[in-house]
C-alpha cells in the first residue's frame, strides 16, 4: 500500500496539470467555504437592488463591475461557488449511492434480478439525459433539492454498470467464500467484505465526474430550470446576463468564466486521480 | 452480413418499447399538472375535467400506455397541449433543423480531430503534441453554452462577420425542401445565394457544438495511434523501407480509426440529446429548442415524442458504427 501510494503520489506530483488541477480545486474549496467572510458586498449576494450603481464596467471598486440592478458581478460570482460546489458534489453522491445500491444487487445476487436492473440502465443510457433532467426538474418544482435529484436520476446507471462488475469479481475471491462459510448472511457479505474493496474505483469515478456535474447543474440553470434568483448560481446568472450583451458584456464573462474554471480544475484533478488510483487505466 | 443487420434491427423493438414505457411512466409519475395549465388559470374544475377527458387523461395509467403505444405504430404520437400541433408533424418540422447541426459539428470535429490526434502521436512530446493536448483539456472543460455566447459576442456582435442567431432570414427565400437540411437543399437544387446564407447561420452554432466531440476524438486518436505505431507490422514496414507517409497513412490510419469510430458514435448520439444549450443560445429551431418550451409548459406528449426519437437515433447510430467498424477492421466477424 504504502509503496504504491508513494509511486502514485511522485507521478502525480511530476505530472504538472494534476498538480495545477489540485490547486484550482483547492481555491475554489476555499472560496466556497469562506463564502460570505470574503465576498465584499453580501447585501448584494442576499437580493439589495442598488439602481444607483447599474452596469458599472469593471474598474478598482468594482472589480467584475456591476449587473442590470447594480449588483457587484464580484460578489455574485464568488457567491456562486458555493452553490456550483455543493449542487456538483450532491448529484455525484446521490448518483454513485443509487448506482452502487443498483449495481451491487445485480452483480452479487445475479440471476434475472441482474438482467432485469442491468436491461433497466441500458434504457437510461439511451434516454437524453439533460432532456430528462429538465423535465423531471421542471416538474417537481423550482429549487436545488428537486434539480439535484431530476440530474442524478440519470447519472446512476454509469455507477451501476461499474459496481456490478466489481461486485462479480470480487463475490468469487475466497475470503468471501470463506465468510460465507463462517455463516455470513448475504447482507453482511456484501456490507462487510465486498462493498470495502470496490471503494477506491467508486471514487476515481466521482471525481471524474465532477467536473461533468457542475456543467450539468449549470446547464440546468441557464435553461432557467434549476436554481432560482435570488440564490446566486452562475448558470443562471449567465443566462440573466444574455440580454446585457453587448455592450455590458462583463456581466456574463465572469460568470461563465468561473463555470469554465471549476469544470478544467475538477476534470484535470480527476485525470491525475485516475492514474493514481487506477494504474489499470494509465496510459 | 445481411442477416446481422436484420437480426440487430429487430433488436431495436424491445428497446423501443422498454424506452417508451420508461419515458411515458416517468413522464406520468411526475407531480405537476398540465392540464390545469392548459384549460387556463379561469378554469371551473368541469371545465379541467373535460380537458383531461379530450387528452384521455383521466383513465388509468396502463391503458393510456396502452393507446399511446398503438397509437406509435399508426403514426399517431399525440398532440401537444399547448401548440394543440400533432407531435409527429412538430418532430418533423424540428428534427431536420437539429440533425443539420449535429451532422455539422461532427464532420468538423472527425476532419480536425482525425489529423490533430495523428499528428500529435506521430509527434509525440513535442510541440504539436502539447498544443493539441492543451487545446483539447481546455475544450472539454468549456461550457458549451458560455463558448456559444462568447462567439456571439466576438463575431457577431463585435465584429459583425456573421448573423447573430437563427437558422435562415424570413426576408430570404429558401431553397426548395427536399431533404429538409437547408445547406443539402440548397446544394441540390443549386441555388448558391441560399445556401451561403445557411452556412453563415450555421457556422458559429456548428463550431461552438464541434468542439468537445472534436477534443474526445483528437484523444482517442493520439492514444490508439500510439498503440498502433508500437505494432510489430510497423517495425516491419519500416524495416523493409516503406515511406513514412505511406506507413502512416495506408496502414496506420485505418487501424487506428476503426478504434476511434466507437467513440464517434457514441459522440453523435450524445450530441443529438445535448443541443438543447447551443439551440437555447443561437435560437435554432431544433429538437432541443422544442423539448425546452415543452419542458417549461410541462407538455408531456412532446417530452415523450423528443425522447423516443433521439433514443431511436441513438441506437441506429450505434448500429451504423458497429457496421463500418466490421467493414474497416475484418477481424471483427458481424453474424
Amino acid at each position: 500500500m504504502s509503496e504504491r501510494l508513494r509511486r502514485g503520489l511522485y507521478r502525480f506530483r511530476r505530472s504538472w496539470v494534476s498538480v495545477l488541477g489540485l490547486g484550482i480545486v483547492c481555491l475554489l474549496l476555499l472560496i466556497a467555504i469562506l463564502g460570505p467572510a470574503i465576498v465584499p458586498h453580501p447585501e448584494h449576494v442576499a437580493g439589495l437592488v442598488q439602481t444607483g450603481t447599474r452596469f458599472q464596467p469593471p474598474s478598482a471598486a468594482w472589480w467584475f463591475g456591476t449587473n442590470e440592478v447594480g449588483q457587484d458581478v464580484f460578489s455574485l460570482t464568488l457567491a456562486g461557488t458555493r452553490v456550483s460546489l455543493l449542487a456538483g458534489m450532491a448529484v455525484v453522491i446521490v448518483g454513485a449511492v443509487i448506482g452502487v445500491f443498483v449495481g451491487a444487487i445485480a452483480g452479487f445476487f445475479g440471476g434475472w434480478l441482474d438482467e432485469g436492473l442491468m436491461r433497466l440502465s441500458d434504457l437510461m443510457l439511451t434516454v437524453p439525459s439533460l432532456i430528462l433532467a429538465m423535465a423531471v426538474a421542471a416538474a417537481l418544482g423550482p429549487g436545488t433539492g428537486n434539480m439535484i435529484f431530476a440530474i442524478a436520476l440519470s447519472w446512476w446507471p454509469g455507477y451501476a454498470r461499474l459496481v456490478r462488475g466489481e461486485v462479480m469479481a470480487k463475490k468469487e475471491e475466497q475470503f468471501v467464500t470463506a465468510a460465507r462459510a463462517m455463516g455470513a448472511g448475504s447482507g453482511r457479505l456484501l456490507r462487510r467484505h465486498v462493498l470495502p474493496n470496490i471503494v477506491s474505483p467508486v471514487i476515481v469515478k466521482m471525481s471524474l465526474d465532477m467536473g461533468f456535474a457542475i456543467l450539468t447543474v449549470a446547464s440546468l440553470g441557464f435553461v432557467g430550470i434549476g436554481v432560482k434568483p435570488p440564490t446566486p448560481e452562475w448558470g443562471s446568472l449567465l443566462s440573466v446576463a444574455r440580454a446585457n450583451m453587448p455592450d455590458y458584456w462583463w456581466t456574463a464573462i465572469f460568470p461563465g468564466l468561473a463555470i469554465f474554471l471549476a469544470v478544467f480544475g475538477f476534470n484535470l484533478l480527476g485525470d491525475g486521480l485516475r492514474d493514481l488510483l487506477d494504474p489499470k487505466a494509465r496510459r | 452480413m445481411i442477416r446481422y443487420i436484420l437480426r440487430r434491427l429487430l433488436l431495436l423493438v424491445p428497446v423501443l418499447v422498454g424506452l417508451s414505457m420508461l419515458v411515458f411512466t416517468i413522464a406520468r409519475l411526475l407531480p405537476g399538472d398540465p392540464v390545469r395549465l392548459a384549460a387556463g388559470p379561469n378554469a371551473t374544475p368541469a371545465d379541467i375535467a373535460s380537458v383531461a377527458k379530450e387528452f384521455g387523461l383521466d383513465r388509468p395509467l396502463l391503458a393510456q400506455y396502452w393507446d399511446y403505444a398503438t397509437g406509435l405504430l399508426r403514426g399517431d404520437w399525440g398532440v401537444s397541449i399547448f401548440s394543440r400541433r400533432p407531435v409527429l408533424e412538430d418532430l418533423s418540422t424540428y428534427l431536420p433543423a437539429t440533425l443539420e447541426l449535429v451532422l455539422a459539428a461532427m464532420i468538423l470535429a472527425v476532419a480536425i480531430g482525425i489529423p490533430a490526434g495523428l499528428m500529435a502521436a506521430v509527434y509525440r512530446d513535442r510541440w504539436p503534441d502539447f498544443l493539441s493536448r492543451a487545446v483539447s483539456l481546455g475544450a472539454i472543460s468549456m461550457p458549451r453554452f458560455f463558448l456559444g455566447l462568447l462567439f456571439q459576442l466576438g463575431f457577431a456582435m463585435w465584429l459583425g462577420w456573421l448573423p447573430l442567431s437563427g437558422r435562415f432570414p424570413l426576408t430570404e427565400d429558401p431553397p426548395s425542401a427536399i431533404t429538409g437540411l437547408l445547406t443539402i437543399d440548397a446544394l441540390l437544387s443549386g441555388n448558391f445565394h441560399a445556401l451561403g446564407i445557411a452556412l453563415q447561420h450555421l457556422a458559429l452554432p456548428a463550431i461552438a457544438m464541434s468542439l468537445s466531440p472534436l477534443a474526445t476524438i483528437t484523444r482517442m486518436m493520439r492514444a490508439s495511434t500510439i498503440e498502433v505505431l508500437q505494432q510489430d507490422y510497423v517495425t516491419t514496414e519500416r524495416a523493409l523501407g516503406l515511406s513514412r507517409g505511406k506507413i502512416l497513412f495506408k496502414y496506420v490510419l485505418k487501424n487506428a480509426v476503426s478504434a476511434t469510430l466507437t467513440v464517434i458514435g457514441l459522440y453523435f448520439g450524445w450530441l443529438l440529446g445535448g443541443t438543447v444549450l447551443v439551440e437555447t443560445v443561437f435560437d435554432w429551431p431544433g429538437l432541443g429548442l422544442y423539448a425546452t418550451q415543452a419542458v417549461l409548459t410541462q407538455d408531456f406528449m412532446p417530452i415523450i415524442g423528443v425522447t423516443l426519437c433521439i433514443g431511436t437515433l441513438f441506437v441506429l447510430v450505434n448500429l451504423l458504427v458497429d457496421l463500418v467498424y466490421g467493414l474497416l477492421n475484418p477481424r471483427v466477424r458481424l453474424r
